[in-house]
């Protein structure tokens, strides 16, 4: 655990002393623990599934021993039809619920050992993007990546300074001080993708992002995840969207009726150091 | 440090949730209002009513002829009555000085004190008048009544109706006084469920500040701020129509009307300053407390 906590810390403090360059270019260490490039796995995984089930009080079975692990550094696609089990491995994962049996780790962290004090300080480290955009209505967009700011108690200074540059990353320059009701789908999202992301966090999760948005759009969202991941964060992306998720050559997970029917490991993909362009030709269905 | 903030985030929240922050306000408003008339009425009515209460007397009146030694024997017999409060002894000077202040032309007439001496017993409890006079004028062998000690010329009752006196007065006080208690319980729920259907019109905010790692009380602080300020601004227009209505319209009435000259009513700032604490009070705990089931994400 410690050996991830410390590493996944070091990469924070190294971002946050560049947060005003955007994207950085992945550090040394990074590349290293990419789980492409090297044929060993790091030892300590960022998210670790152990025969987790969850049965819900109504009798409905959302996750049935379902094991798989992510390392730092990943971008994995988690597929499924509605209904399958992928929101309920992000809630888990975001500790909204509990498992009925088996174990979650986060960085090496037992989750059940998490108490219900702690949770929030727990959801700090991990952006959280979702399919409703979970914006605050009444709050610029400004104030929207602000409060996930403010709620770890960052100073005014802080905010002034990384506000406008997530902002500028997620481009949204110009729409500083609108409300959420006065932008279009796709800038809303991107407006929450740059409040998931805005502490830096070392895991990024990512409900839906593009259920609501039309296909030009989601491409869009979905490069800018990519260029999150690109960063050293760990992303994971859950879809319905089977035929995108294939020609991404990435990892998938898919899971159905709350089982993990297929896991494409490291070896099958490809060189995952293609541009931002490349990635988003790949999205459209263009082979790069 | 932080307090600003949450300032600032209770600010806001007023501003843009104007329509069910000022039906909150409304409702303090109003509840506020209602208490401020009421109270002082409720007040003046019992004050009223244990006033009359304590005019309840037992007036015992020496014969002519008795002696200093004769009142003083009438004075510790009087003091041992079962229940009896306070005794006092107006001499007949006293007595005539009195009087004759009072109605001075007839006493001119008179020339000379016809009054007795007289000891004035107030009862520990006015209830119990019926008691003392039953003790001090027991039921002689004969069938009439006597009275305890050959000095004493008459016992009376000082008000000779005060049995309707106190009866009247007991359901007075009751019925104010439950009155103003189911007031006060109604008050409460109304400014409650409506702290209530402003907080649940904002769960799913809530929901979203959860998810992006606030703490409980990180959401809380601005809700209590709001509710606060929403308490302490109805409260305060509810203060100033009071303050309106009594300087300038009560004060100018009061020497026609007993009712409101009635001195036992509380003091009217004290009164303002209790109902504007309670309405902060209120309102502010109101919204801590009904946030709570909208923190459990």
């Amino acid at each position: 655990m410690a050996a991830t906590e410390r590493h996944v810390r070091r990469l924070h403090r190294s971002r946050d002393d560049g947060a005003r360059t955007a994207p950085q270019p992945v550090p040394a260490t990074q590349a290293a623990a990419a789980p492409v490039s090297s044929p060993i796995a790091p030892a300590a995984p960022v998210i670790e599934f152990d025969d987790v089930s969850k049965h819900y009080g109504t009798g409905n079975v959302g996750l049935d021993g379902a094991s798989f692990t992510i390392h730092p550094g990943e971008f994995v696609f988690l597929v499924g039809s509605t209904g399958s089990g992928k929101s309920t491995i992000m809630r888990l994962l975001i500790k909204e619920y509990e498992p009925t049996a088996g174990r979650i780790a986060v960085a090496g962290r037992d989750l059940s050992q998490i108490k219900r004090k702690q949770v929030p300080h727990y959801r700090r480290n991990i952006g959280m993007v979702f399919q409703d955009f979970k914006l605050l209505p009444n709050r610029t967009v400004t104030d929207n990546v602000a409060y996930a700011l403010q709620v770890t108690g960052s100073g005014r200074r802080e905010i002034r300074e990384k506000v406008p540059d997530i902002l500028r990353l997620t481009g949204l320059s110009t729409k500083l001080h609108n409300y959420p009701d006065q932008l279009s789908g796709g800038e809303q999202q991107r407006v929450a993708v740059a409040r998931a992301f805005v502490n830096h966090p070392p895991l990024l999760l990512a409900d839906e992002p593009t259920g609501n948005l039309d296909p030009e759009t989601s491409i869009g969202i979905m490069q800018l995840l990519y260029r999150i991941n690109r960063t050293g964060t760990t992303v994971v992306v859950a879809t319905h969207d089977h035929n995108m998720v294939d020609r991404m050559r990435r990892r998938v997970i898919e899971v159905s009726k709350g089982r993990v029917i297929r896991d494409e490991k490291v070896g099958s993909y490809r060189v995952q150091d293609e541009s931002t362009r490349e990635f988003g030709a790949l999205l459209r269905g263009q082979d790069a | 440090m932080r307090f600003g903030f949450f300032a600032k985030e209770a600010l806001r929240a007023l501003r843009r949730n104007a329509v069910p922050s000022f039906a909150a306000m409304a409702t303090v408003l109003v509840t506020v209002l209602m208490l401020g008339v009421f109270i002082p009425v409720v007040q003046a009515t019992t004050g009223a009513a244990n006033e009359v209460r304590s005019r309840v007397l037992v007036d015992v009146y020496l014969k002519a002829t008795a002696t200093d030694a004769d009142a003083e024997r009438v004075k510790v017999l009087l003091e041992k009555t079962p229940s009896a409060g306070k005794v006092e002894y107006i001499s007949k000077e006293a007595a005539y000085q009195a009087e004759k202040k009072r109605l001075p032309q007839y006493y001119k007439l008179l020339g000379k004190n016809p009054l007795p001496d007289t000891f004035r017993v107030t009862p520990e409890r006015p209830d119990d008048i019926g008691k003392i006079k039953g003790h001090l004028t027991p039921v002689s062998p004969s069938g009439g009544r006597t009275t305890i000690d050959a000095a004493i010329g008459e016992v009376r009752e000082h008000e000779e109706n005060s049995s309707k006196i106190l009866s009247a007065t007991r359901v007075v006080k009751l019925t104010t006084g439950l009155l103003a208690a189911l007031l006060v319980v109604a008050s409460v729920l109304l400014v409650a469920n409506t702290i209530r259907l402003s907080l649940y019109a904002r769960r799913r905010e809530i929901e979203v500040m959860k998810l992006v790692g606030a703490t409980d009380w990180f959401i809380r602080w601005p809700f209590v701020l709001e509710g606060v300020l929403v308490g302490a601004i109805g409260g305060l227009f509810a203060v100033a129509l009071l303050a309106i209505v009594k300087f300038a319209l009560l004060d100018p009435l009061r020497s026609d009307f007993t009712l409101l000259a009635a001195t036992q009513t509380m003091n009217f700032g004290v009164l303002m300053a209790i109902l504007l604490g309670a309405a902060i009070a209120v309102s502010g705990l109101g919204s801590g407390l009904s946030l709570r089931r909208f923190l459990r994400v």
